[in-house]
């Protein structure tokens, strides 16, 4: 069961914000899934390796070299906040 | 019907742009009902019908796709149109780029109709998570019509597009496509590069076609497969024409079937699946019974998965590069240390005003299942499972070529039916989530309708084909198409 101060301790960790009458019914249905979920317990996976990657891909590498975007104004334009063409973000100290 | 609509423009018995206000036409008489489309793109596609129908009249030569207006799913970015992934977050998101399916289909001439409705950033099973509306389903309106790509399976179906593209990341093109009686096509893992669709689930996102036949589905892979240096993960494969795989025969293929899938099903979706299984012994098939032990755990395993990656990607929607941004100036009474007060609140409030219920829900499950101290128990154990379901799956296509199972448990449900509880809403993914946790490519083709209510709804069928093994699967696929 995740309690309501669970909920709102991972709503915090996860940029949420939530109303205390959500709280409940995110209460409730993580902890229904979660205890679905739990029927992994019956698979012994202890010595098995770990799949990230589906098709067992080596990595790709490029140059990395500088190339402008040509639609820059576009992504400018995109920002809620902006100033002399650079985003504006709150402050962060 | 490509091939068909193809013979019409090169015989200049209908134009292109003709062809376009036609289907305009169909989507303003019908969709008030239906509500595939999110955004219509009027503008861009006559203008792309135009520049076809001059090659046309020129005496150029024009591609088997040129002209043909679809539908795209609006969590693909389509330079300069209006992309918001059904959710509030991207309402006023207009994409400042092409992704690489849609650049490919530019360059061969594709007209884009509109972007089509989802569940919001695609998670979901039967569009009613869209923040904008319900898809209702075109054969029955009151029932879904799948999810997520529920406006692209509706708008193939109701003759809204005479083909569309859709992400599937456990299921939804496949399932909105049984639900809607479409072909619903997702390609192996890698096959085709994700840049420009909206992220939601990293390791398991594939973008694919729907379409009233196998080989629409072959003629739209063909065009949009191919390694691509902005999706490090999109495997080495280019150029192939998958229409030529389409021979209209099955001679020495071995189909696997899986006992449980069949047993656990209602009566009457279990004698349309038998009859399908029939169909290709007479075809000429090998029906073997194979057994896939961790299977069945798929759909945990990915609701571990999906949720962390989830968590991850949708990190950026921050109301501070794009998107929506909101500060209501109230206090959250959530308390986070290291950063201040303004900036916290206006993550916690674009977010909260921003994202819907059930993409919360798959967020706060993502973040506390990777937060301290549960990382082991949850998404490694997943990623474990992972392995052990993937080993099943190459210790069956020893013995067989493809896998056949039933795509969905059931048809079409009621609107509403499902909506209060989450967890049997993902139950409607428990057969098709099992190609996207192992990564093999798989495809829904319309079965025997299954009658609910006194009513014929479609059932598809699932065939899934070893890792880019996507040339049998389509020829298998076709060929119960065109012998049914």
């Amino acid at each position: 069961m995740i309690s309501k101060d669970e909920v709102k301790h991972v709503a915090g960790l996860a940029r949420i914000g939530v109303t205390e009458k959500e709280l409940e019914g995110f209460s409730h249905d993580l902890s229904a899934t979660l205890d679905w979920i739990k029927q992994l317990d019956e698979v012994d996976a202890t010595k098995i390796l770990p799949t990230a990657h589906i098709t067992g891909m080596n990595d790709i590498s490029r140059e990395d070299n500088i190339g402008s975007f040509i639609n820059r104004e576009k992504i400018v334009e995109l920002f809620p906040e902006s100033k002399n063409g650079y985003a504006k973000v709150k402050s962060v100290l | 019907m490509i091939k068909e609509l193809h013979q019409k423009l090169i015989n200049k018995e209908i134009t292109s742009e003709q062809l376009t206000l036609d289907y305009l036409m169909r989507i303003e008489e019908k969709d008030k009902d239906i509500f595939a489309y999110l955004t219509l793109t009027k503008d861009l596609a006559l203008e792309q019908a135009r520049k076809v129908d001059a090659k046309i009249s020129r005496g150029e030569k024009i591609g088997l796709l040129e002209g043909i207006p679809g539908a795209i799913k609006d969590n693909l970015c389509i330079s300069g149109v209006r992309t918001t992934a059904a959710s509030k977050i991207l309402d006023n998101y207009i994409a400042p780029y092409d992704a690489t399916v849609i650049k490919k289909l530019k360059e061969v001439g594709a007209v884009f109709l509109g972007k089509t409705n989802l569940d919001e950033l695609a998670m979901g099973s039967s569009t009613e998570n869209s923040a904008y509306g319900v898809t209702k389903n075109p054969l029955d309106l009151t029932r879904v019509s799948g999810g997520s790509s529920g406006g692209s399976a509706a708008a193939v179906a109701a003759g809204e597009a005479v083909w569309a593209l859709g992400t599937d990341t456990g299921g939804s093109i496949r399932e909105p496509a049984s639900f809607c009686g479409v072909v619903g096509l997702k390609p192996t893992y890698g096959r085709v590069s994700r840049y420009g669709a909206i992220a939601m689930a990293s390791s398991l996102d594939q973008i694919g076609p729907l379409t009233k036949s196998v080989e629409d589905a072959a003629i739209i892979l063909s065009v949009i497969a191919g390694q691509d240096n902005l999706d490090a993960t999109s495997a080495h494969s280019t150029g192939k024409d998958y229409t030529k795989y389409l021979t209209g025969e099955v001679q020495g293929l071995r189909i696997g079937i899986v006992a449980e899938y069949i047993d656990g099903l209602g009566e009457k979706e279990k004698k349309s699946i038998l009859e399908v299984i029939e169909k290709y012994k007479k075809l000429g098939a090998e029906i073997l019974e194979i057994e896939l032990p961790y299977a069945k755990y798929s759909l945990a395993t990915y609701y571990i998965i999906q949720p962390c990656e989830v968590s991850s990607n949708l990190a950026r929607y921050d109301g501070i590069k794009y998107g929506l941004s909101v500060d209501d100036e109230k206090d959250s009474g959530i308390k986070e240390i290291g950063m201040p007060k303004k900036l916290l609140e206006t993550y916690l409030d674009s977010r909260q005003y921003g994202l819907g219920k059930e993409v919360k829900r798959r967020i706060m499950l993502g973040t506390y299942a990777l937060s301290a101290g549960y990382y082991d128990a949850y998404y490694l154990k997943a990623q474990k499972v992972r392995t052990l379901i993937k080993k099943d799956f190459e210790k069956a296509f020893e013995k067989v070529d493809l896998i056949l199972a039933p795509t969905a448990p059931t048809p079409a449900f009621k609107l509403g039916e499902k909506t209060d509880d989450p967890l049997q809403m993902y139950l409607a993914d428990m057969f098709s989530i099992t190609a996207n946790i192992v990564g093999v490519p798989a495809i829904s083709v319309p079965g025997p309708e299954v009658e609910v209510d006194g009513k014929k709804l479609p059932f598809g069928f699932q065939l899934m084909a070893k890792w880019f093994d996507e040339e049998n699967l389509l020829r298998a696929a076709h060929a119960y198409e065109i012998n049914k």
